[in-house]
């Protein structure tokens, strides 16, 4: 059912998260969409209540209680909104119960597997294995693994259009071989989603079929040139609904109260804002959400290759701030968290702190040294799921390229990253230990020292984690949906300027100048292995950069240029640690540094 | 939100336990519903789908994928044995074969005229499911498992590592500050549950596992012992099925850690009675906490298990869950309603608690656990 997005006046939204679901209420008022209140509950998908719904009410409770609004008539959502009672319409987003879990299978591993992983990934799914003919795996191997991980689907690919039929008919044979079974319940199929070589087809159906809940889309790497990745991610957010949603605790009553538009995973609906962003501001952009058990990058980049904007989401599953925050201890080695510590503290107490945080995730830190301990955490665990990201996010593979003779200095090959902090314009923060942090200057050094931006680069944070229903409010209303999500989600903190290259310690490094709105005149000059901090407030000035001989700041070595500049909540940020960041190896040295950039930026309290 | 504080874990003296004990497929239950269960009784079983093989026929025989149907000599749901010819190719006029023999025994599955793969599948493997606990039998799924339920002493810790295993109750030290060292434990422990105190060391979790204790109750533990026991650094916080030979459960948290005087002296006087002990924990979804339980004689009153809906109140026994405090006991003294700034300058809803020893501090409620009954 089509929905007119002229008649949508008063938005509930939900995000059903794996602790905590998130209620939203957003009214067009004045001439304008802005989120007007907000709700929370905790999330009822674990026993003993086991009805997601129940979570979902609550919040709905607490968003009538504070807005005066009366949306509820018992367990029903009143439709349309009428005066001050009821709303337009109501749509979900949800990540309970431990998200989407997939396993994805291709053919060759870093093509048509990587390529299916990059679909999965993009739906908003948790990916568990990749199986491919080239894994180094044996078959009974792979079986193993299909049974031992349980995933709510599998979504098959290989070979291109014409390609291998062979090799995808087996690989469909290992997974009716394995006879898998879902997570939830015993009592229906697993899910398969066919997205390889069209030829295969027919194969492929007779080998899974009466085995599996088959679905067949279009090839989703129909050439070696081109992904066609949007089939199947629609048939992943539609065996997601079908399948694995109406199996979850309540979800079949959830589905019933947003009935107009399919409820989305989180993460799906948050690459979906954010490509909105890009899309809307023709920029490139990198968002984070770090939460307790799992860190999303997305980003969106030019793909020189094929001439297009690229989106692509990760998932480190492993890497989070509660319940996860002892495998990025393990993942990361005490020594690269220590060396974020601005104080000198014992390393066995600090492990000992850590296991202390995950056996009792809810807890917060109350001593300022220990929100410094899980800020350095943060970092690590940041930088961790962005080097994943930037492994991930990368051209296609296998990819035969035609060069001029003017590329021959720029030979890259097939594969690279596309991941250039230079052009990188905004980068986006959310979850906890960044939306929350006491001083948003924390957050955005968070962000530098994990990221490591080049040149000029907004940082942002999401002010209280509105992405996911505002990517699933864009489905329907994109304009509202960018609209909240600017003046209401978003919060800027103004710009960083990271100057790339190394130098030695107090040489000059740049120099900034620009005029604020108020006319007064800023010059500012910044030294290798310092850190400075202009306040401007939110409004956007032309500046002058002049990187000094040997740093590029966005034009080149040692050349000027003129830049926008937007202040925020903090200011400008004046990174002249150089790229790639290094930190002193001596531990007291360290620590002055440490505390002298935190000076400087103002990061924590005086003691 | 209303629930801003860790529900405590349970330490009970009298209180009716009840577990689940289920079949990872459905399968046989073997008890019925009023029977009296020893813990490692069996009370249902079932198979598991054996193993796959895949066996290349088409490329040992060296011939196409589509003939490898007219050169099988067993059928898709036939036996075959270890070593058993299962094709067979013959060329120039029948001088020469070639055999494909079985790696494995086996049924075979399916043969593929597109793969020429032929899939074996091995004999079914066994699963049995015990009843963890002396009690009687509430409850039967069919099929599926039944429900065992005991009356006796309830004690969750906070974390652990190992499965489920029993034996009697031992003291083994003297104090709940006192560290378990290796020389407390005796080779009269063999077998046997033993409570220590504040912490435990490598040296003496590895003596334990020698000497085959079957599980260990203590206070604290330091996380470098721990990776030193286990060999590795425990990432996710899912544990219980480790293999190290001895359970551990961890009442308090990591570093040492004094176990509650409460805890220390309900095991006390336990001793000599036969506990379960499981360390499985698994603190996302569905939280799962490391148990003693202590199946007790007749069936007087449970206690009553003190749930506040409402949340914290006036008077409260809790236990602060973090630095500064952390592990120090006392009563809710105040709960001020409005946010507070904390030295991390974080908002918290707070609630200032009165210590043992008379002195006050304000601490987010977050931070803190009840102390049930």
């Amino acid at each position: 059912m089509a929905v007119d997005p002229n008649k949508l006046k008063v938005i509930l939204v939900t995000d059903c998260g794996s602790t905590t679901t998130k209620a939203i209420l957003i009214e067009y008022k004045n001439g304008e969409y802005r989120q007007t209140t907000r709700g929370e509950a905790p999330t009822t998908v674990e026993k003993p209540f086991e009805d997601v719904t129940k979570g979902v009410l609550n919040a709905v409770r607490e968003v009538e209680e504070l807005s005066g609004r009366k949306i509820l008539n018992g367990q029903d959502i009143i439709t349309p909104a009428q005066g001050n009672e009821g709303v337009d319409i109501y749509m979900s987003t949800s990540s309970a119960g431990g998200g989407l879990q997939m396993m994805v299978a291709g053919v060759v591993k870093t093509m048509t597997g990587e390529s299916a992983a990059r679909a999965a990934l993009g739906a908003g799914a948790i990916v568990m294995d990749v199986l491919a003919s080239n894994d180094g795996r044996l078959p009974h191997q792979r079986i193993e693994r299909i049974r031992h991980l349980r995933p709510d689907m599998i979504l098959l690919s290989g070979g291109i259009d014409g390609g291998t039929i062979t090799h995808v008919v087996e690989m469909a044979e290992l997974i009716a071989a394995a006879d898998p079974k879902p997570r939830f319940g015993t009592s229906y199929r697993l899910p398969v989603i066919y997205a390889g070589n069209k030829n295969a087809r027919e194969m492929v159906s007779k080998t899974l079929s009466e085995k599996t809940a088959l679905m067949v889309v279009e090839n989703l790497r129909p050439v070696l040139e081109r992904e066609n990745l949007k089939p199947a991610r629609d048939a992943i957010h539609d065996v997601f609904m079908e399948h694995v949603m109406a199996h979850a605790p309540g979800y079949k009553k959830l589905m019933a109260m947003a009935h107009e538009v399919p409820i989305m995973p989180t993460p799906g609906a948050v690459g979906l804002m954010i490509q909105s962003l890009a899309k809307a501001e023709h920029i490139s952009a990198v968002g984070v959400d770090i939460g307790g058990a799992t860190t999303d990058v997305f980003s969106v980049f030019y793909d020189k290759g094929t001439g297009q904007d690229v989106f692509n989401r990760t998932v480190s599953a492993n890497l989070g701030m509660s319940y996860s925050i002892s495998n990025v201890l393990a993942e990361a080695g005490l020594e690269n968290i220590m060396r974020w510590v601005p104080f000198e503290m014992d390393e066995a107490d600090l492990r000992n702190r850590i296991r202390n945080k995950m056996i009792r995730p809810t807890t917060i830190p109350q001593a300022l040294e220990e929100l410094q301990i899980e800020q350095a955490i943060s970092r690590e665990a940041l930088r961790l799921a962005f080097k994943q990201h930037k492994e991930m996010a990368v051209g296609l593979k296998g990819v035969q390229q035609e060069r001029t003779i003017s590329d021959a200095f720029d030979q890259s090959a097939t594969g690279e990253t596309l991941i250039n902090m230079m052009d990188l314009n905004i980068l986006i923060g959310s979850g906890g230990v960044l939306s929350h942090a006491p001083r948003r200057a924390q957050s955005a050094l968070m962000m530098i020292d994990a990221f490591e931006p080049c040149g000029v680069t907004m940082m942002a944070v999401d002010s209280i984690f509105m992405a996911p229903h505002l990517g699933v409010l864009s489905t329907v209303h994109a304009a509202a949906a960018n609209e909240v999500f600017v003046k209401d989600c978003l919060v800027r903190l103004g710009s960083a300027i990271c100057p790339v290259g190394q130098g030695r310690e107090g040489q000059p490094c740049l120099t900034v100048g620009f005029r604020r709105a108020d006319g007064s005149q800023v010059e500012e000059s910044l030294k290798v292995g310092e850190m400075k901090l202009i306040p401007l407030g939110p409004e956007k000035v032309q500046a002058t950069i002049s990187p000094a001989k040997g740093f590029d700041a966005g034009a080149g070595r040692g050349k000027e240029f003129q830049a926008t500049l937007e202040g925020g909540t903090v200011g400008i940020i004046l990174d002249g640690r150089g790229r790639p960041l290094q930190l002193p190896e001596d531990k007291k040295q360290r620590v002055a540094k440490l505390m002298e950039w935190n000076q400087a930026l103002n990061i924590y309290p005086a003691k | 939100m209303a629930h801003a504080y860790t529900p405590g874990l349970k330490v009970t003296e009298k209180a009716v336990v009840r577990k689940d004990r289920r079949l990872p497929l459905k399968g046989q239950v073997l008890v019925k519903v009023g029977d009296q269960v020893k813990s490692d009784q069996i009370v249902a079983k079932t198979e598991l789908p054996g193993n796959v093989q895949t066996v290349n026929v088409a490329g040992l025989l060296g011939i196409l994928p589509e003939d490898v149907q007219a050169h099988m000599l067993k059928k898709p749901g036939e036996a075959v044995a270890k070593d058993e010819p299962l094709a067979m190719s013959k060329s120039f006029f029948g001088l020469f074969k070639s055999v494909c023999k079985a790696p494995v025994a086996g049924v075979v599955e399916s043969i593929s005229g597109i793969t020429g793969q032929v899939i074996l599948r091995e004999p079914p493997l066994p699963v049995q499911v015990r009843a963890y606990i002396d009690g009687r039998v509430v409850e039967v799924a069919e099929a599926e498992g039944v429900t065992v339920e005991t009356y006796g002493t309830f004690v969750q810790g906070i974390f652990g590592i190992g499965g489920e295993t029993d034996g009697q109750i031992a003291m083994a030290v003297d104090d709940p500050s006192q560290e378990l060292t290796a020389d407390h434990i005796k080779p009269e422990h063999k077998g046997k549950v033993i409570i220590g105190g504040s912490l435990v060391r490598h040296r003496a979790l590895t003596r334990a596992a020698e000497l085959g204790v079957r599980a260990i109750v203590v206070g604290g533990i330091n996380d470098a012992d721990l990776r030193a026991f286990l060999g590795y650094d425990i990432g996710v916080a899912i544990t219980g099925t480790e293999e190290k030979g001895v359970t551990l459960v961890v009442t308090e948290g990591f570093g040492r850690m004094t176990m509650a005087k409460k805890t220390f002296n309900l095991l006390k006087s336990k001793q000599g009675l036969k506990a379960s002990v499981n360390g499985a924990t698994q603190i996302r979804a569905g939280v799962m906490r490391p148990e003693v339980i202590v199946p007790l004689e007749g069936r007087a009153q449970a206690d009553e298990v003190h749930k506040s809906d409402s949340g914290l109140e006036l008077g409260m026994a809790i236990r602060v869950i973090r630095h500064p405090y952390f592990g120090r006991i006392g009563k809710v003294a105040a709960l001020p309603h409005e946010l507070q700034k904390l030295e991390s300058e974080s908002h918290a809803r707070v609630l200032e608690v009165e210590f043992e020893d008379g002195t006050k501090a304000v601490v987010p409620r977050a931070n803190v656990e009840l102390i049930e009954d």
